[in-house]
């Protein structure tokens, strides 16, 4: 006999196949991605070397690059559900509400990731940044803020792919929330590239992984709300 | 189809709220003190305080009465929400304009990202965002649905923005010649500002109790048309 | 016989409205239900309520001793929607496989070729859906709708879009789900169709049931033109 998935399981099920729409197609990915670069670019024309050190300006390009490439990927994720509501047939499925929410918040994970991964070595190449020293943090400040970014943001996707405006809708909402995660992520930019010693970051990464703790149970839990029963 | 409205009635507690308005206004003005470093600019701060006073406590209310909705969905909690909302951002707004034109005298900058004012500007982010949701919605118990998550999730918000931006005012003090809000207060000084505070929060109840009203009669003939149609 | 798919005294409201409005029948293992009614009947509601996609303000739905919308009760339920319910850039046997798998199905792959062959499509198995025709992308649709074995079978105007041949291959694999056992509901407004399929059929008006009978010895004409009446 049939023995559903549990929580996590289903969350990896919906995942997966998450991942396999959007990597047939990629075209998300690629925007994401060549958006990002752009920025890095449009902002290093309209940087002035001479006033400004690298290292200074470089946090605050990086964070808003990821800001704005992260909220690109964040549409399409209940989009493919709507299309030919196939959500219907996954609230039908004996899995629990949380799973579709945590499935599709680990494929957006995922995404922003992927995105970080080549942004990153593209700052440090267009602006010279010496960033192998500072990788190990760096990469942690990366995750935590990927962490909170995704987990709120699919749930604000979820909400706005109902409603009308969607696409301008979802930053309105979302973007209040990305500042308590793109505030330390940059100040810990910040301090690492300037070489500071580790501990002058503790109390940022401190709030990213209580933000990340909170709202990644918070979202879980409001999820189900969302949806009409 | 119902008969229309009879000859209005006074709204006593509007009366009320602009008598003790009036009170207070009358009080803070003439009978009170000018502070000693401040002089007259002073006097805004019986604006200012009490309005952010309003601004915080009616979203606090707006996300409390989501959460009840969620559980018990009377639609009399949804409305008290959406008008605790659009009454909280008039206020918010009356912060964010009563705070500058206190600074500008006292700081000699209109805007110097003092840790609470920033909070005001999140929380009308926040208001915005919610109100922005509500119109984008048709269906009401959609629209209930999911403001009552954003309220909540807003409101679970408000202790990160404030922590991240404490802690980025410790490591980023600006020099500020004098501390508006660090002014010891007499007891006539108190007194107004309680009277004020009083007089705010009746406001607030007023307001919201006329624009409750005024979304019950267009639920009523929403009702009406669909049960005609 | 106990009905396997039973609605007791289902209520749902939107707001003031009585979507459903106090529905009661019960389907026996083989049997089906028709549900005939015009739009905003209220039809498409008790199908919701039945899968388990809307919780009623009052009432219960329950298939067997398990009352939905519980998922040990969700898990006996297939649903075939007008809308295919699929991801288009995937392919016919990915979908079903993802289904198979949030089912829980041992042998999901054995399963998923099972149902594909059922439904005559596991020779395009392997093209993403939106190459496919309609009638084929509706033949996936099913296949992913029965790839969990369901003992309860919800069809909301299945036949819409399907043309002459799709539409008898669509009667044939539903009398052959009967004859396997299942309960079925189908919502439709091809009365012949919904007749030919069903051992009951039922006309909703106004969320409530105007008319509840079997079908055997029933004069299609006759009752379509007592249908019409209603509706005059």
């Amino acid at each position: 006999m049939s023995r559903p998935p549990g929580l996590l399981g289903a969350a990896w099920l919906i995942a997966r196949k998450d991942l396999a729409i959007e990597f047939r197609s990629r075209s998300a990915f690629l925007s994401a991605l060549v958006l990002s670069l752009l920025s890095l670019v449009i902002f290093y024309f309209a940087w002035d070397p001479t006033a400004v050190a690298a290292v200074d300006v470089a946090p605050g390009i990086l964070w808003v690059t990821f800001t704005f490439s992260g909220l690109l990927g964040l549409h399409r994720s209940f989009g493919v559900e709507a299309q030919e509501r196939a959500m219907d047939a996954l609230l039908v499925a004996p899995v629990a509400r949380e799973a579709i929410f945590l499935g599709k918040a680990l494929a957006n994970f995922a995404f922003v990731l992927g995105v970080q991964a080549v942004a990153l070595p593209a700052l440090a190449l267009f602006y010279n940044l010496p960033l192998s020293v500072v990788l190990g943090p760096l990469a942690l400040a990366m995750l935590l803020a990927a962490i909170g970014l995704t987990c709120v943001g699919t749930l604000f996707a979820g909400i706005t792919s109902n409603t009308r405006m969607a696409e301008l809708l979802l930053p309105v909402l979302a973007l209040p929330f990305f500042v308590p995660i793109v505030l330390p992520a940059a100040q810990v930019t910040a301090k690492l590239l300037a070489g500071r010693p580790l501990d002058e970051s503790l109390g940022w990464f401190r709030i990213l992984l209580a933000f990340d703790l909170v709202f990644l149970y918070a979202c879980m839990l409001t999820f189900p709300f969302t949806l009409e029963d | 189809m119902t008969a229309p409205t009879p000859a209005r009635r006074i709204d006593w507690l509007m009366v009320a709220a602009v008598a003790l308005m009036t009170a207070a206004f009358v009080r803070a003005i003439y009978f009170t003190p000018p502070d000693r470093l401040q002089g007259m600019a002073q006097k805004i701060f019986y604006v200012h305080l009490p309005s952010a006073w309003v601004a915080f406590l009616a979203f606090g209310l707006t996300a409390i009465a989501g959460g009840v909705w969620l559980f018990i969905k009377d639609p009399r909690l949804d409305r008290f929400a959406e008008s605790s909302a659009e009454v909280g951002v008039i206020f918010t707004t009356g912060v964010l304009i009563s705070g500058p034109l206190w600074g500008k005298p006292i700081w000699g900058a209109w805007w110097v990202w003092d840790a609470r004012l920033t909070l005001t500007l999140f929380l009308w982010f926040l208001y915005l965002g919610y109100l922005v949701l509500r119109g984008a919605v048709d269906d009401r118990e959609a629209r209930a649905r999911y403001s009552a998550v954003v309220g909540i999730l807003g409101a679970l918000l408000i202790p990160f923005i404030h922590l991240s931006v404490y802690l980025f005012r410790t490591q980023h003090p600006t020099p500020i010649v004098a501390n508006p809000t660090g002014i010891q207060m007499p007891a006539v000084m108190i007194t107004t500002l309680f009277l004020a505070l009083g007089a705010f929060t009746v406001l607030y109840m007023a307001l919201v109790r006329q624009r409750m009203a005024l979304a019950a009669e267009r639920d009523a003939l929403l009702d009406a048309s669909t049960a005609e149609s | 016989m106990t009905p396997l798919l039973e609605a007791r005294r289902l209520v749902r409201a939107f707001g003031t409205r009585r979507a459903v409005n106090d529905v009661s029948f019960g389907i026996a293992a083989g049997e089906a239900l028709a549900l005939f009614g015009p739009n905003g009947a209220g039809k498409t509601t008790l199908l919701r309520l039945l899968a388990g996609l809307l919780k009623p303000n009052s009432g219960a739905a329950a298939i067997a001793d398990a009352t939905l919308p519980a998922p040990h009760a969700r898990a006996r339920v297939g649903l075939i929607s007008h809308r295919t319910m699929l991801y288009d850039t995937l392919t016919a046997r990915e979908n079903v496989r993802f289904a198979a798998h949030l089912h829980g199905v041992p042998e999901a792959d054995a399963s998923t070729q099972r149902a594909l062959e059922l439904l005559r499509v596991a020779d395009r198995a392997d093209v993403p859906v939106r190459a496919l025709s309609r009638g084929l992308q509706q033949r996936v649709a099913i296949a992913r709708a029965i790839v969990h074995g369901p003992d309860v079978l919800l069809a909301d105007e299945p036949y819409t879009g399907l043309d002459e041949q799709g539409a008898s291959a669509l009667t044939g694999l539903l009398l052959e789900r009967r004859r396997a056992g299942a309960a079925l509901v189908v919502v439709t407004h091809a009365l012949s169709e919904g007749l030919a399929v069903a051992s009951h059929a039922a006309v909703m008006r106004g969320g409530s049931f105007v008319r509840l009978e079997p079908t055997q010895g029933l004069d299609v004409a006759r009752y379509a033109a007592e249908y019409r009446e209603l509706f005059a």
